[in-house]
């Protein structure tokens, strides 16, 4: 099971948290804290996994950002590496070619697409194409939504002129 | 519309944020932000609910409190659309945990959208629920997950499958109702829902037996074929990662199978062929493939016995620890542990290459392999495993040294064939990583050499030239100084030669020499230089010449800031100086420490000091008594009133353990400044050590527990005390009793000078003090009388200071005879401070022709509330006789 999700920076700022283990907020700070100083000050050519208080942490980094998950002992880590590379990949075909500046401005869009990817710690699909269907069917239902809004807004404004 | 909503967009808050050059600016920004945020709250602002959680969420990622969000959340769950619900539970899930309150709110608005006719906004309430549900919620949305697992979405249930696992962790009960729906699932062609049915599955059979004993029964063939299916499929592009089709769906499938064949030959028989064709086919050269195989490997190693099959795992493996990859040869050091248990011999053969990894430049591999050579060690391989560990240990990162001296030890401990080679590798790993080492290990160490009396005089010698290259080690130090003072005359004398020593010479001199090093280098912590002081005692003993230049030695640490180093060099001085016939006996050698007691202990609490403990002190033994005979004064007063806890509390204070007991005599030299609790002992300690030999405590054990209440009556009990006490002073209290102490009015005090209290002095009478200076004085007071002796207390204060009083004490002899050896000692309740400066002397002349002063200094932390209160004890020798007086002050001025 993956505990928690983090992206961080080079520079160690957060750019998404997902936790599906309970920790309150001052242990997510610890959390991110003491990881972010175990992970960024790695070499390039050692393995991807640090051990931190009988977890194990995967890491992967792709240009200026780290995606960390954390599971148990007794999971499969290179299949986490996949689930990574999983994630990275529908983000990359969602935004196309994906930056970082693209999951900070859009960062609810990042949190969107993982919720298709992950539910309680859990792979829920491993079908790139229909998460990306999937998360494209909700995005167009809010953009419907909002088209009928300014309709309804020009409506009354058009009315009340 | 509302001013303060029609704040900047999202965007725009982020570049602000982005642009913020310093902390503080960025806090400035966000401030702005959550004070508008908050004006919108307030506000009930609809039309920008959506945008200020997006906001939110944003600041929450950055670190700052966001609680003032949460109830927004639930509002915009609460709406109709789905934009809204969407941001509404992305903020639910990001802001709130399950063990918030407000999350129960939302179980109502769950139950909704889980029924809602829009298949998106079930899937955002079972993805919302599945990750943040707490046990109630499980247990109040258990029935509407459990329909949704056959809603006709395949995507509905593939959340609704992945939310039961949330929901049976959280409520183990709730898992037979979800054995049927998932039994269905498994036969389904969508991956999605496959992957997520087995991970369903393989979580109830962890939570449940009796499901475990179902899916082994119904479903060990389906997902055998399943399985099959996979490996042998085209290639589906949807599915695809490098060659292999849905590696994510076949470790889940192997891993489902590892349950169901663990511990049951059929379902692992069963099984058998697949495995073997996953374990064969699988390509190795991509990630996604190795993880395949490393699931593979580990269900085998799991599943009832089938050699071949083992053969191929292990296989598998080597091929792994020989991979450049980092990443292959860590997961391969992890499945090797496991492997162990099933095929020792066949791991041991990897024992050159695991040994490698013990040495690589990563630290996680490190680690990782460490443990396992740690598990690869026996008998037969501990000798040439524990040479190239320790041989490691010189070259390894500072940060790994502990880990390695740690494991080194725990080998050397458990297997090492002889004692000798314990010795020698200890005493490597103490020079190499000594400052790495626990306490536990050397403790340890010094137990088995002192129950091996054949080595000694090797282990004496060994350590006398271990500690010359290595006394930046403290745990070499320590060894060093301990066996160097319990052996010294077996270094000096070369006994118990070994043939395989090179013999050195040692002179006494030499030895005292590496012991005074000790205690004067600046890196030595107080337990070493405590340890040394000690080797040092034992040493005079031992070295009967150099007795002088020890005590030197030893004196100059009576100085020592350090209470206990002072302590010990005052009591080990006098022992050298004073107490030659009682000498040898202190320090005989020790005991042989019993092994199986001392591992007992180990992983106790008592650990750390042991080495000193058993230590003989002559002093120690007799602390008890002495402290009890202080505190207990009432023996010979009348059965207690029944109602003792009436009593004030200073008195309780007073007997307390924690008593502030301060005292000095003139021979006890610098040492008389002492606060906090353990003063007591030590006050004591360093009185009888230093000195006439201690007499024993007349005061009987019994009475120690009725003194509390023996105390508290007291006061009512002073003149019955005076008939009944036998004691030479007649009427230790009617002095108090008949003195009235005049009240202190200011200015009419000419008997006091302010500034040295030496007697009265009419010529210069006081200014009147004014009512705010606190700088006053006080009319002197008779503290205590009794037959011959009298004791006067002239009181002033320092201006500035009202809670400190400072005690000039005057004691005077109206006998014709000479008392010697007088000491005066006080007690005083917690919530006073006392400081006790040394008496003018210890003689104190008869026919009152003289006195002796001493000064104290009384803090009062409860100025104004509580006054100060004080218990004497005055011990002295009248003719050779030791003589004892007791008593109680109370009648200082009220407002001290």
């Amino acid at each position: 099971m993956i505990h928690f999700v983090l992206l961080i920076s080079r520079q160690g700022k957060v750019r998404l948290t997902k936790w599906y283990s309970p920790y309150t907020q001052k242990e997510r700070s610890k959390v991110i804290r003491e990881l972010s100083g175990m992970i960024l000050t790695r070499g390039p050519k050692l393995c991807n996994f640090v051990e931190w208080r009988g977890f194990k942490v995967v890491y992967k980094r792709y240009a200026s950002l780290y995606f960390c998950m954390c599971i148990n002992q007794e999971d499969n880590e290179l299949e986490v590496l996949e689930i990574i590379h999983h994630y990275v990949e529908i983000l990359d075909r969602y935004f196309g070619s994906v930056c970082e500046l693209d999951l900070i401005f859009n960062f609810h869009k990042a949190y969107y697409i993982l919720d298709e990817v992950l539910i309680a710690g859990e792979l829920q699909e491993s079908s790139k194409k229909t998460v990306a269907r999937l998360v494209a069917a909700q995005d167009s239902l809010v953009e419907a939504a909002k088209e009928e809004a300014n309709s309804i807004s020009n409506i009354i404004a058009q009315a009340t002129k | 519309m509302n001013p303060f909503s029609s704040g900047t967009r999202l965007r725009d808050m982020i570049r602000a944020i982005r642009a913020c050059k310093t902390a503080a600016e960025e806090r400035a920004v966000v401030r702005k932000e959550c004070a508008s945020i908050r004006a919108a709250v307030s506000d009930n602002d609809n039309d920008y609910r959506h945008r200020n959680l997006a906001k939110l969420m944003f600041i929450h990622m950055l670190g700052y409190p966001t609680h003032f969000g949460q109830m927004e959340c639930l509002k915009l769950i609460a709406a109709p659309g789905f934009p809204e619900k969407r941001i509404g539970y992305l903020g639910l899930m990001l802001l709130l945990d399950e063990r918030q309150e407000v999350l129960m709110l939302v179980t109502n608005s769950l139950k909704q959208d889980l029924n809602h006719t829009n298949q998106y906004i079930v899937g955002l309430a079972l993805c919302a629920l599945g990750n943040i549900s707490s046990a109630e919620m499980a247990r109040d949305l258990a029935p509407e997950v459990e329909r949704l697992l056959q809603f006709r979405d395949p995507n509905v249930r593939k959340k609704a499958a992945l939310c039961s696992i949330r929901i049976i962790k959280k409520v183990p009960d709730l898992a037979e109702n979800f054995v049927n729906p998932v039994a269905s699932l498994l036969k389904e062609k969508h991956h999605g829902v496959l992957l997520t049915a087995i991970q369903l599955c393989a979580d109830l059979c962890i939570v449940s037996e009796e499901a475990l004993e179902y899916f082994r029964k119904k479903c060990t063939e389906g997902i055998v074929k399943v399985l099959k299916d996979a490996v042998n499929s085209p290639y589906a592009p949807e599915y695809d990662i490098s060659g292999i089709s849905d590696p994510f769906l076949q470790i889940r499938l192997l891993r489902i199978l590892r349950i169901l064949g663990h511990g049951d030959a059929d379902a692992s028989d069963f099984m058998n062929d697949v495995l073997a064709q996953v374990a064969t086919k699988t390509e190795s050269n991509k990630n996604a493939g190795n993880a395949i195989l490393y699931e593979c490997v580990e269900t085998i190693m799991s599943i009832e016995d089938s050699g071949g099959l083992r053969v191929l795992a292990i296989n598998i493996l080597g091929r792994f620890l020989s991979n450049r990859d980092n990443n292959i040869r860590y997961v391969a050091l992890n499945m090797l542990m496991k492997a162990i248990s099933i095929d020792g011999q066949a791991v041991q053969r990897h024992r050159a290459t695991i040994l490698e990894c013990v040495k690589d430049s990563d630290a996680s591999i490190r680690k990782r392999a460490l443990e396992l050579v740690y598990l690869l060690v026996n008998e037969s391989n501990v000798k040439p495993l524990t040479k190239e560990l320790i041989d490691y240990l010189v070259v390894s990162d500072q940060d790994f040294k502990g880990d390695l001296t740690a494991k080194i030890c725990s080998i050397v401990e458990k297997l090492s064939p002889e004692k000798i080679w314990y010795i020698d590798q200890m005493l490597k790993v103490l020079c190499e990583a000594g400052n790495y080492v626990k306490d536990e290990v050397w403790h340890a160490l010094i137990v088995v050499i002192t129950n091996s009396s054949n080595l000694h005089g090797y282990t004496v010698r060994s350590l006398y030239r271990a500690i010359q290259t290595s006394c930046d080690q403290e745990a070499v130090v320590r060894v060093a100084v301990w066996c160097i003072g319990e052996y010294g005359d077996l270094l000096v004398n070369n006994v118990g030669m070994l043939d395989i020593e090179e013999p050195i010479t040692v002179t006494e001199s030499d030895a005292i020499d590496v012991i005074e090093a000790a205690i004067k280098q600046h890196t030595s912590d107080l337990t070493t230089r405590a340890m040394c002081l000690m080797a040092l005692l034992k040493l005079s003993s031992r070295f009967p010449s150099s007795s002088q230049r020890i005590k030197d030695i030893v004196n100059q640490s009576k100085g020592s800031l350090l209470l206990e180093l002072q302590q010990r060099s005052i009591e080990f001085d006098s022992i050298i100086g004073k107490h030659q016939n009682l000498r040898s006996a202190l320090v005989e050698r020790m005991p042989v420490l019993d092994e199986a007691s001392y591992s007992g202990r180990r992983g106790g609490s008592g650990v750390s000091t042991s080495g000193i403990n058993n230590i003989p002190n002559g002093v120690v033994k007799i602390v008890d008594a002495p402290l009890v005979d202080l505190l207990d004064l009432g023996v010979d007063e009348p059965a207690p009133p029944p109602n003792s806890s009436s009593g004030p509390n200073f008195l309780h204070d007073l007997l307390g353990v924690g008593a502030d007991i301060s005292s000095s005599s003139p021979q006890s030299g610098g040492r008389n400044t002492m606060h906090g609790h353990k003063s007591g002992t030590d006050v004591l300690l360093d009185l009888l050590s230093s000195g006439s030999p201690p007499a024993p405590a007349p005061a009987p054990a019994t009475q120690k527990s009725s003194s509390t209440s023996d105390l508290l009556s007291l006061t009512q009990l002073n003149n019955n005390n005076n008939n009944n006490k036998p004691s030479p002073s007649p009427s230790p209290f009617s002095g108090l009793d008949t003195l009235s102490s005049p009240l202190p009015t200011p200015g009419a005090s000419p008997m006091m000078d302010l500034l040295d209290g030496f007697g009265p002095n009419p010529t210069t009478p006081p200014p009147p003090p004014k009512e705010e200076d606190n700088g006053r004085t006080y009319p002197p007071i008779v503290a205590f009388e009794s037959g011959a002796l009298s004791v006067m207390f002239n009181l002033s204060k320092q201006p500035g200071s009202p809670q400190i009083t400072l005690i000039e004490a005057k004691f005077t002899n109206k006998s014709s005879q000479v008392y010697t050896d007088f000491v005066f000692q006080a007690a005083v309740p917690k919530f006073l401070q006392l400081h006790l400066e040394p008496a003018s002397s210890n003689t104190l002349p008869g026919n009152a022709s003289g006195s002796i002063t001493q000064k104290l200094r009384v803090t009062n932390n409860q100025h104004g509330k509580k006054s100060v209160v004080m218990r004497i004890r005055i011990s002295y020798k009248l003719n050779n006789k030791d003589m004892l007086e007791e008593g109680q002050i109370s009648n200082f001025p009220r407002d001290l």
